[in-house]
């Protein structure tokens, strides 16, 4: 796995430089928003402009832009985000106690959009051209101009307020002290609709992507060899045109994993789940610009973290890129 | 068999191009059918639907005309859409032909910055750029071509990657053209059509992040916008879902008309490519 292990080295250095292009986009967007830290402390405790003056040369603002941008780097480096002004803590811990639950709808979606889509995907790729294949592709685009937080509010219509099968919003029942299993199917109860309307989006791009990739496949010589060897259609369905098919979408699970943060935004504001997302919404209504700054740098690690680990996923599933030593 | 009559034996593109009809339709009527502010209320507060004819959809929680609002609705999204898209395909083309073109030095720190807007959610960028700039159409606009450039950037540079060793690049060469005239003026114009095979992909992006944004009250204040009547609807959600129900409808439509037309447009080039 040596080449697989050179080829995760180089993205490593890569993600370095992209990371800090992101670094100083974010520095330029808190510079050019109105006020600064100092203006938003003062408006919550109250000051004077001696102790504005103060304050501005205690936290360094009144230093030239270089020297601002260096001490952002340097903070950043300690995995210091500042204060929020709103919430009067550590950025940091604000974003690390909403992370999990933005994983988890994430993760949740991700499993549901790959499985179900790859799986319709399959179904409707093993025969092209056929009544359910044309069905399945043009459903699938109708799901994928269906705006995420709209279809959100349908299901709370339908699901929460007519048939009141599943709860409206947050993540757990308040105030019901459950334990263990019970709290777990609390959470997976209230999870159903927020993982549906971001999940179902995903599953459409999935589906069509594996739909095309099978219907390229189909035209390879190794399906024909399949076809020559006598293997049944269920074999060459699944074992060589469905397989050959899979391998990009395990690459769009790293691409599609930024969209779906930024989907993460309204879904979450929508079923008010306490993640990242409605976070950053938060962090608008209050203009914690700060705030919101550091959850794009938060998403922007995470996203060059899922990226890598698909890279090495795909290291390990695709033997052409470990080839170099191939039966060694 | 013209392009055309070929486009229009596909019965998804010619269901696409009816949808878009309507839609321009819609939004240049709008004035001349629903004169006047359609934020000024037009009767009744929470009218449902097919009660009183003159008001076929019924009002809003504030009694305005909720009819009159996707109309002029129609307009924000089409606007926004097609500008955004628009900007983003300009930015990416020109990016993507320079980093392409000159390659080395500047090709790394072009694709790193694509790198970097691709790995910052385009929707967190936009919400960013709204917040602290201020919403107006315009702003509206960059913040969503400010994450939809990227992808016509790397298309583009790919294509002008196969593009600049060809002979009449090397013929340009000769005669003495300057670099940045043979790059925008003899590859970025033959790099452009898988470049503009993204468009219907683009502007249904753009309209679903537009509607996103006014959704979280971020859009333009003295426009009516889909997502924001969305949003208005969303309050008065367990009495009165049509309010929100009805402008998600015409915003699904709309996304998938313009899925559908580009489709149908991008197939049919492509077998005429082919044919010939």
């Amino acid at each position: 796995m040596n080449r697989a292990l050179t080829l995760i080295r180089r993205r490593l250095v890569g993600s370095i430089f992209v990371l800090l292009i992101v670094v100083i986009g974010t520095f330029l967007l808190l510079e050019a928003a109105p006020g600064d830290a100092v203006d938003a402390y003062i408006v919550s405790t109250g000051g004077d402009a001696g102790m504005i003056e103060l304050l501005r040369h205690r936290w360094g603002l009144d230093q030239s832009e270089l020297t601002r941008l260096a001490n952002y780097l340097w903070a950043l480096l300690h995995l210091d985000l500042g204060q929020s002004v709103t919430f009067s803590r550590p950025i940091r811990d604000v974003i690390l106690e909403r992370l999990p639950t933005t994983l988890l709808l994430m993760v949740s979606a991700t499993a549901l959009s790959f499985g179900l889509g790859s799986a319709l995907g399959i179904y409707a790729g093993a025969r092209p051209g056929s009544f359910r294949d044309r069905f399945l592709s043009i459903g699938s685009l109708a799901l994928y101009a269906v705006p995420g937080f709209w279809l959100g509010l349908v299901l709370i219509v339908v699901f929460a307020v007519d048939l009141r099968w599943l709860p409206i919003g947050g993540i757990e029942t308040l105030a019901s002290d459950k334990t263990g299993l019970a709290r777990a199917v609390d959470i997976a109860a209230h999870l159903v609709l927020p993982v549906s309307a971001l999940g179902f989006i995903y599953l459409a791009l999935y589906l069509r992507m594996m739909r095309a990739g099978m219907a390229e496949a189909w035209r390879q010589d190794f399906v024909l060899a399949a076809r020559a060897r006598g293997l049944s259609r269920r074999r060459i369905v699944l074992a060589h045109v469905a397989r050959n098919a899979l391998l990009p979408l395990i690459t769009m699970l790293g691409l599609q994993s930024a969209q779906m943060l930024g989907g993460s935004v309204v879904i979450e504001s929508v079923f008010a789940v306490p993640g990242l997302g409605r976070l950053a919404q938060e962090a608008v209504a209050s203009r914690d610009t700060p705030l919101l700054l550091g959850i794009i740098l938060t998403s922007a690690v995470l996203v060059i973290a899922i990226n890598l680990a698909v890279d090495i996923a795909y290291a390990f599933l695709d033997p052409r890129v470990g080839a170099g030593e191939a039966g060694a | 068999m013209s392009p055309l009559s070929r486009l229009l034996r596909r019965p998804e593109a010619v269901a696409g191009a009816i949808i878009l009809a309507l839609l321009f339709a819609m939004a240049l009527f709008a004035s001349l059918l629903f004169p006047g502010d359609p934020q000024a209320i037009a009767g009744p507060a929470l009218l449902p639907p097919f009660q009183d004819w003159s008001l076929p959809l019924g009002t809003d929680r504030l009694g305005r005309d909720v009819l009159a609002e996707v109309f002029h609705g129609a307009r924000t999204s089409l606007a926004v859409g097609l500008a955004a898209a628009a900007a983003s395909l300009l930015i990416g083309a020109v990016v993507g032909t320079l980093a392409g073109f000159a390659g080395g030095l500047v090709d790394e720190v072009l694709m790193r910055t694509t790198d970097a807007f691709q790995t910052v959610p385009s929707f967190l960028l936009a919400l960013a750029f709204v917040s602290i700039v201020g919403p107006s159409l315009g702003i509206v606009v960059a913040a969503i071509a400010l994450g939809a450039w990227t992808g016509p950037a790397r298309v583009a540079r790919a294509e002008v990657l196969s593009i600049r060793e060809r002979d009449y690049v090397a013929g340009a060469r000769v005669i003495g053209m300057h670099p940045l005239a043979i790059a925008f003026r003899e590859v970025l114009p033959n790099a452009l059509p898988p470049v503009l095979a993204l468009s219907s992909v683009i502007v249904a992006a753009a309209i679903l992040t537009e509607a996103a944004l006014s959704f979280l009250g971020l859009g333009d204040p003295n426009r009516v916008t889909w997502g924001g009547m969305i949003a208005e609807g969303r309050t008065v959600l367990r009495t009165a879902p049509f309010l929100s129900i009805v402008p998600g409808i015409a915003l699904v439509l709309t996304v998938l008309g313009v899925y559908l037309a580009g489709e149908g447009v991008v197939e049919t080039t492509a077998v005429r490519r082919s044919l010939s």
